[in-house]
């Protein structure tokens, strides 16, 4: 995929500072798939992570029910993380439009822009073509850990970290 | 999405402080020695976590180290690489590029104006491997002339130690990525500060850190570094480096136990 996409650094930082809730959509019941250790990874980072996935509906991931749809998720959702193709991330940010969230971001491959448009239009933050697990750990210092030039340099003492 | 980026920190900044912050749990403001072979986890689940790569941490130091792991970042930050790995020599970190890129019975190419060390090390050791150095003059048109199928890569060194002869690396990058092979550039003598290989289309970048980077006489080492951008799945060429994981692995939905999942 081609990434002419540029998202900055401390633009990234305030949505993991400001969001407690995601809707993780497309979470898989399998504990080798990406999405499903993302979400566990999340969680130990202390984001509540809300599992979307209408095979799955009923049962729980990592203690967390699962909703067949965005709109089914009884509770508010601050950031909605696109699990699924690009074309598929269309419709899903139109429910995440609906359902007040206030970031929709799409993982690693996944880009639509017509979506992000609608999206921004109307004050959503959208990060596209991004993983929400390997930004974290490159803002915050565990893709250091192996050595990964994340491009980030600070002087602060970082926060300690699970 | 806001305001403008900041600019970005220059070599001088990285050189000092790229890879390294103050320490979480002391503070201490230089990177501590980590002088540790192994780590603890916080229970099994944690443990399993780290053992399928599912989190990010350390392990067992010939996996990742905390002070290792600085020298890796700082040196894929000066050359503008994606990642680095850290090795006890030059010659060990030209053993995992090769040892990861070649099969017995492949090939590569290299210049002919070497270290001598590795002179002996492709012309002589590998030879036990079943892996063939051929030499050539290092220029685009010799390389062009010596490729062949079993060619895995092109092996330059940026500024030749001895002789500093200069290699035209956006050439030759240009005859490695027509027959989609990675271009290996040993920027020991030059160092990051005089050339950065990947900015001419090197893929991997090699050095030797006892030398300019480490100055002082006092310390062997050496680090290999990947630019991020080849894509290793092209023409099947590396199917060590993009074949799938072995379908036991892909296929099992039981969670292995730690043992089992060990390197």
């Amino acid at each position: 995929m081609q990434d002419d996409l540029a998202y900055l650094d401390n633009d990234l930082a305030r949505i993991y500072r400001e969001v407690r809730v995601i809707a993780m959509v497309g979470a898989s019941p399998s504990w080798n798939r990406p999405s499903h250790f993302v979400l566990k990874y999340l969680q130990g980072k202390g984001y509540r992570v809300i599992p979307v996935n209408p095979a799955a509906a009923g049962k729980e991931i990592q203690g967390e029910r699962v909703y067949a749809t965005l709109a089914e998720v009884p509770d508010p959702v601050d950031l909605v993380n696109v699990f699924r193709n690009s074309e598929a991330a269309g419709p899903i940010t139109d429910e995440a439009i609906a359902k007040g969230a206030r970031v929709v971001w799409m993982q690693l491959g996944v880009r639509n822009d017509a979506a992000a448009a609608r999206a921004r239009a109307v004050g959503l933050t959208v990060v596209m073509h991004r993983c929400l697990k390997i930004e974290y750990g490159r803002l915050f210092g565990e893709l250091s850990w192996a050595g990964v030039n994340t491009g980030v340099i600070s002087s602060r003492r970082p926060r300690s970290s699970r | 999405m806001s305001e403008a980026p900041k600019p970005p920190f220059g070599f001088e900044t990285r050189a000092i402080h790229a890879g390294a912050r103050p320490d979480a749990a002391t503070g201490a403001r230089q990177t501590p020695i980590h002088q540790t072979t192994s780590y603890v986890f916080e229970n099994v689940d944690h443990a399993a976590d780290l053992f399928n790569l599912s989190t990010f941490g350390f392990v067992y130091t010939r996996l990742g180290n905390p002070t290792v792991a600085v020298l890796e970042e700082r040196l894929a930050s000066l050359e503008g690489g994606r990642a680095a790995v850290a090795a006890a020599s030059g010659h060990a970190a030209q053993f995992i590029a090769f040892f990861t890129l070649l099969q017995p019975g492949d090939e590569f190419l290299a210049s002919r104006n070497l270290y001598g060390g590795s002179i002996t090390q492709f012309g002589q050791s590998f030879k036990k491997l079943g892996w063939t150095c051929r030499f050539c003059e290092p220029t685009a048109e010799a390389f062009r002339a010596a490729l062949s199928p079993r060619v895995k890569a092109i092996f330059v060194e940026s500024l030749a130690n001895p002789g500093g002869v200069v290699v035209d690396l956006e050439a030759v990058s240009a005859v490695a990525r027509e027959a989609g092979v990675p271009l290996v550039v040993d920027n020991t003598l030059a160092s990051p500060w005089l050339c950065q290989p990947f900015a001419w289309g090197a893929d991997l970048v090699i050095h030797s850190t006892t030398k300019f980077l480490c100055g002082n006489g006092s310390s062997m080492g050496g680090v290999l570094i990947e630019s991020g951008k080849f894509d290793w799945r092209k023409g099947d060429k590396f199917p060590g480096v993009a074949g799938p994981s072995r379908p036991t692995t892909a296929s099992t939905s039981t969670r292995p136990s730690v043992t089992s999942a060990s390197p």
